[in-house]
């Protein structure tokens, strides 16, 4: 088995609506019961986000995320499947469920 | 070249698709399939013609291969132990003595469709997948793609390398997708293979030779071997006549002086009937087995019109008007709308074509202008038709072509 990272992408700050949050719910039963299912969770937005360089021993805060882009990673899941197939159908049907592109990419080793 | 040659080359073309699939199934990594397929050849260069041609040059290949894999395998395990440890823990461990090295060729069958479905994945772009199919199945060399491609050998090796890459960290599976998946997998399968017969058969730069046998020839010997392995699919039954019917024109398609010879005023005598007969027989049993026909199909069957017509005159149009109209409910795009107007010309004259023609966007697309100034010059209409000529030779890239455009233009009245 190996482990994915499914990051869901949006381009507003906009919260998932009642119902995206019910079908992603249901996505999440789905996936512990067929045994996918890490761990998953929700982002704030990126202007809570601080970046934190403490490569010189003292650690240094800026506010703000690292990068400055239109899009940006509102959510994720870590899921376990066999192999890319199956990790590319599951976010397939998590893109569905919660409305939104995501990008899979493999965890490495794991 | 001597007849170890000529067997050499042959086994190539045969084995290398085999030798290398079995290797990536066993050993799950492409590179070791790849590097060792192509030692065990280099080997077979070497000894062939001191020893002989072995009796089963496939077997021997593949033999000699897993050989050079195992090889390596010990050689890397024992050069790092942290290799050793990722060699164990990987996914389908194999123990290395435990390998054994002849397997009986036909029943690896099926790991060729593998490499093929892993070289084409959707999940690696475009290009890559051009590239890594011909590298993996077809075994043409780096240098010959980038040629092909015109892409430069240092480009076209990263491509490779970063797909490979991307096919072991995210494990893309050697595996024949299921039933249900297979068809949606195909298709991209059929596009790529599609791909690299139209580079062939219409090189896009002015600097190729117009016509490229080379890489027509290896887009129709990957489709057969698609097709063999699923005679089912219609499509790839479709797309495999496609080629052959296409290809069968070819002797006639570029004049000596390197001028694109349009379909009316090919030496028909020139095509090749052995091509035109299979490419026939393909069709007529996709028409009698009764299920309604995909794009490459109906491409296959208008082909299969045209090179039916002893004369261009003979050209039953509105046969093929009728196979157009199906294939606009398929794919509506402008270009399919475009080919559908040069029938339409051919049966209602090119006043209405013109009219069809009209809006179309496909402004910088030069077959777009190209038809438009055949239909003017047919109507008399000089002054616009040498604009849409001007338009399709600023557009067009091929050589033979604007050779062909060049001097329609130069022939217009009121010059």
């Amino acid at each position: 088995m190996a482990q994915y990272l499914v990051s869901v992408l949006a381009d507003s700050s906009q919260l998932a609506t009642e119902q995206e949050m019910a079908a992603i719910g249901a996505f999440n039963r789905q996936l512990k019961a067929e045994g996918h299912w890490v761990f998953a969770g929700g982002l704030s937005s990126p202007d809570t986000a601080t970046v934190v360089d403490g490569r010189d021993g003292e650690a240094l805060f800026t506010d703000g995320p690292f990068l400055e882009s239109k899009e940006y990673i509102i959510g994720f899941w870590i899921m376990e499947a066999p192999d890319l197939d199956v990790a590319l159908r599951l976010a397939g049907q998590g893109s569905k469920h919660c409305n939104r592109r995501v990008e899979v990419r493999p965890i490495l080793g794991a | 070249m001597t007849d170890v040659d000529a067997v050499l080359t042959r086994v190539h073309h045969e084995e290398w698709a085999r030798v290398v699939a079995t290797l990536a199934r066993r050993y799950g990594d492409l590179d070791i399939a790849e590097e060792t397929a192509a030692e065990a050849f280099a080997t077979a260069v070497e000894r062939w013609p001191v020893d002989g041609v072995p009796p089963n040059p496939g077997g021997w290949l593949t033999t000699t291969a897993h050989r050079k894999a195992i090889d390596r395998i010990r050689r890397e395990a024992r050069r790092t132990e942290k290799h050793k440890e990722a060699l164990m823990l990987s996914d389908t461990p194999q123990p290395v003595d435990a390998v054994e090295p002849v397997e009986p060729v036909d029943a690896v069958e099926d790991d060729r469709l593998r490499l093929v479905l892993v070289c084409c994945h959707p999940a690696l772009a475009v290009p890559a997948q051009v590239a890594l199919t011909l590298r993996m199945v077809g075994g043409l060399t780096v240098p010959e793609i980038a040629r092909a491609f015109l892409v430069e050998e240092s480009t076209l090796g990263r491509r490779i390398t970063r797909a490979k890459a991307k096919i072991k960290a995210a494990r893309i599976p050697y595996r024949v997708p299921s039933r249900e998946d297979l068809p949606a997998r195909v298709t991209g399968v059929l596009a790529v293979l599609y791909l690299i017969f139209n580079e062939g058969y219409l090189a896009t730069d002015p600097a190729q030779h117009a016509v490229r046998g080379d890489l027509t020839a290896e887009a129709i010997r990957l489709a057969r071997l698609v097709h063999g392995l699923l005679p089912e699919d219609g499509e790839a039954a479709g797309l495999l006549a496609l080629m052959l019917l296409t290809e069968a024109r070819r002797p006639a398609r570029v004049s000596a002086s390197g001028e694109l010879v349009a379909l009316g005023e090919q030496d028909r005598g020139a095509w090749d009937r052995t091509l035109i007969a299979e490419g026939h027989a393909l069709v007529r049993a996709r028409l009698a087995c009764g299920q309604a026909p995909g794009r490459y199909q109906v491409l296959a069957a208008i082909n299969a019109v045209h090179t039916d017509a002893p004369d261009v005159r003979d050209t039953d149009w509105s046969q093929v008007l009728a196979l157009y109209d199906r294939l606009v409910r398929l794919d509506p795009s402008p270009i399919v709308r475009l080919n559908r107007a040069v029938a339409v010309a051919e049966l209602d004259g090119p006043q209405v074509a013109l009219a069809q023609l009209d809006g179309l966007p496909l402004e910088g697309y030069h077959p777009f202008h190209a038809t438009r100034a055949d239909l003017l010059r047919r109507l008399g209409r000089s002054e616009e038709a040498r604009a849409a000529y001007d338009r399709a030779i600023a557009l067009a890239g091929n050589t033979a072509e604007t050779a062909y455009l060049v001097r329609r233009r130069d022939q217009l009245a009121g010059g």
